[in-house]
């Protein structure tokens, strides 16, 4: 019955857009990280190393103009002539290491504390001794490093944390407007309401699927509107557009997961608390905040199981990446069986009533 | 004609307890049934059954020739059933929400703005149901309950939560809703209520209908004595006692009662002695035939 679905989607929406709380929780409250998130990282580059020079090292006193200019970009000396002040300082973690001239050594005294800093200096240092032996000795080196970054040269970290901020809002939308349509329609004794008029189930549900991808078609919209605006600079790849089929299938997902939430709950309270006990973790677990390549294996096993970790991988892949449409084939089909099976375990619980 | 609704041998019973245990009855078409009885004595769940909603154990039901259970969508449309008051989409004006209903069974628009006004809800139709005081949201649910015109109507406890005023409207309301011609089924816990709008009631208790049928019939049935009143002093106790002696006399200090079957001979003897100063006279209620019908005080 169409019309039925209609006006259902159409008291739902009104519902939801009057709602502030909602309106707060699934579009303000996500924006209000990107603009966290993108406003601190914005000018993201390499920390700077911090070393003490006790008294006089031939090897930074004497470079030549240029490569010191570039080395000031990386590290920060100060001098000192005290020694022992200078290695406390060290041994403190207060600057990353202290470097001194024995003779034709370069002692670099470094905490084992950050493992990560004093490999950093200890790296740099190396460099520096290496280059200078080899002016020293006139040689013209044979080969050249030159790094150089496969993405768009123009990848900034909003690049990264627009996609994964998205899925995590998509999901929670979805997640909640599910559970708590459910448990309060359930509670008021509106559902009994609809139960006794000629509406079909598949109508109802059919209604809720219809208002949830448009709400997060609105948080897509608003999202990339935000993160484009030159402050921030996103840029979005040739293929983006394909976001929108993953949005839809992630957004049944995330509903799905909800009805189930909510088949589990007798309260709006409990519902909530279910929804959040399932997407917080999630979020956290699916790279939606923090890139999970530094993670360990069996995290980065779990992930696979999550259906955040494929709506964020694919929305990274097409929207940001420049990867094509059938790249992300794999995440549609998997968020597709995903709320496909859930969704056949929520109907299987479903109840009209409280008991 | 059959019945419109034909109910026989109703059980259903949740673990030990039988919430309704062998309820039978017929309801004509244009018929006011009230189902009247205390909390917990299975007239919700008489109901819900009659409704669709629940299953029954045993028995058979039938509204307007059709089963409804399982779900009957082919009959949802010529019933009507009003819920609590509660029980509407969040955040919707008055006229959202009954033009909402409205659509699920295809009505148009103007009509539910029609059911609106019959309702009294004009000046509230843009009012959000949230802010709608008790007798209004009441109201609007019955309008909504109504709104694509059903045969048969049901309303659970229709004016609990009320102020009398808003009682009486509803009263109105619904005397006019039946005198349309339709069925009306009403459960209430009020006797008063099912005296004023049935033209006749089932008395429920421990999930059986104890008696059934129109209200002044079974006070009748009851032959309860009627109580004649009159003010302490305009006749001597004694004087009374000697006057009636089949009747009981009693005088609490403020009133002097006498409980008679024979009122006429009461009132001609003592408007003879100029003693009906203060008279009131009360016939037996609803509340007296459920008492002598369970032997125990009626607890709403």
């Amino acid at each position: 019955m169409s019309r039925g679905l209609t006006s259902l989607s159409r008291a739902m929406a009104l519902g939801f857009f009057r709602d502030r709380t909602a309106l707060f929780f699934t579009i303000l409250f996500p924006l209000m990280f990107l603009l966290l998130f993108g406003g601190i990282f914005k000018d993201q580059t390499a920390p700077k190393s911090d070393v003490i020079e006790i008294g006089d090292v031939a090897l930074l006193d004497q470079m030549p103009a240029e490569v010191k200019g570039q080395l000031d970009q990386v590290l920060k000396v100060e001098r000192t002539t005290d020694r022992v002040a200078a290695l406390d300082r060290v041994r403190k973690g207060e600057v990353d290491a202290a470097v001194e001239q024995v003779g034709s050594r370069i002692v670099l005294h470094y905490s084992a504390a950050d493992q990560v800093k004093s490999a950093t200096v200890q790296g740099l240092f190396n460099s520096l001794v290496q280059t200078g032996n080899l002016q020293r000795a006139g040689v013209t080196p044979a080969f050249e490093l030159e790094a150089a970054q496969v993405e768009d040269e123009s990848l900034k970290t909003i690049q990264y944390i627009t996609p994964g901020l998205l899925g995590w809002a998509i999901a929670t939308g979805a997640m909640f407007a599910a559970a708590l349509t459910l448990v309060t329609w359930r509670q008021k004794k509106l559902l009994r309401r609809l139960r006794l008029s000629p509406v079909g189930v598949w109508t109802i549900a059919g209604a809720r699927v219809i208002v949830s991808i448009v709400i997060a078609l609105v948080q897509t919209a608003i999202f990339i509107g935000v993160a484009s605006i030159p402050y921030f600079g996103l840029r979005l790849s040739a293929y983006w557009w394909m976001a929108i089929p993953l949005i839809i299938v992630g957004t049944l997902a995330f509903l799905s997961l909800g009805l189930l939430a909510g088949s589990f709950s007798k309260t709006p309270e409990a519902a909530t608390a279910i929804a959040n006990l399932i997407v917080l973790p999630m979020a956290f677990l699916s790279g939606a905040f923090f890139p999970l390549e530094g993670a360990p294996a069996w995290l980065q096993t779990i992930s696979k199981f999550l259906p955040l970790r494929h709506l964020v991988d694919g929305m990274q892949a097409v929207m940001v990446r420049g990867q094509g449409p059938a790249d992300v084939l794999p995440q549609l089909g998997i968020l597709l069986a995903f709320a496909g099976v859930v969704s056949a375990i929520a109907v299987a619980l479903f109840r009209w009533e409280d008991a | 004609m059959p019945s419109t609704i034909v109910v026989s041998d109703l059980h259903r019973s949740y673990g030990d307890i039988h919430a309704v245990d062998g309820v039978s009855f017929e309801v004509d078409q244009g018929e006011f049934l009230g189902i009247l009885g205390p909390n917990g004595a299975g007239k919700t769940t008489t109901l819900e059954i009659i409704e669709g909603l629940r299953r029954a154990d045993s028995g058979d039901v039938r509204v307007l020739g059709q089963s409804p259970w399982p779900r009957n969508t082919a009959l949802l449309p010529r019933i009507g059933v009003q819920l609590q008051a509660s029980s509407f989409f969040e955040r919707l004006t008055a006229r959202e929400q009954i033009n909402t209903f409205a659509s699920l069974y295809g009505v148009p628009a103007k009509r539910a703005d029609a059911m609106l006004e019959t309702v009294g809800l004009v000046e509230k139709a843009n009012t959000r149901t949230e802010s709608l005081s008790g007798g209004q949201a009441q109201r609007l649910s019955i309008a909504c309950a109504l709104v694509h015109d059903p045969e048969v109507v049901f309303l659970d406890e229709p004016t609990s939560g009320l102020d009398p005023q808003g009682r009486r409207n509803l009263w109105d309301l619904l005397r006019d809703i039946n005198h349309q011609g339709r069925t009306v089924v009403l459960t209430t816990h009020y006797m008063d209520e099912a005296e004023a709008l049935c033209d006749r009631v089932a008395i429920m208790d421990s999930g059986r209908i104890l008696e059934i049928g129109p209200p002044a019939a079974l006070v009748r049935g009851l032959d309860a004595a009627t109580r004649i009143s009159v003010e302490t002093g305009a006749i001597g106790v004694d004087e009374a006692r000697t006057l009636f002696p089949d009747a009981d006399v009693a005088d609490d200090g403020v009133s002097l009662t006498v409980a008679t079957r024979a009122p006429a001979a009461v009132l001609s003897a003592l408007a003879n002695r100029n003693a009906l100063r203060g008279l009131s006279v009360k016939g037996a209620t609803l509340e007296d035939v459920f008492l002598n019908l369970t032997g125990r005080e009626y607890r709403a």
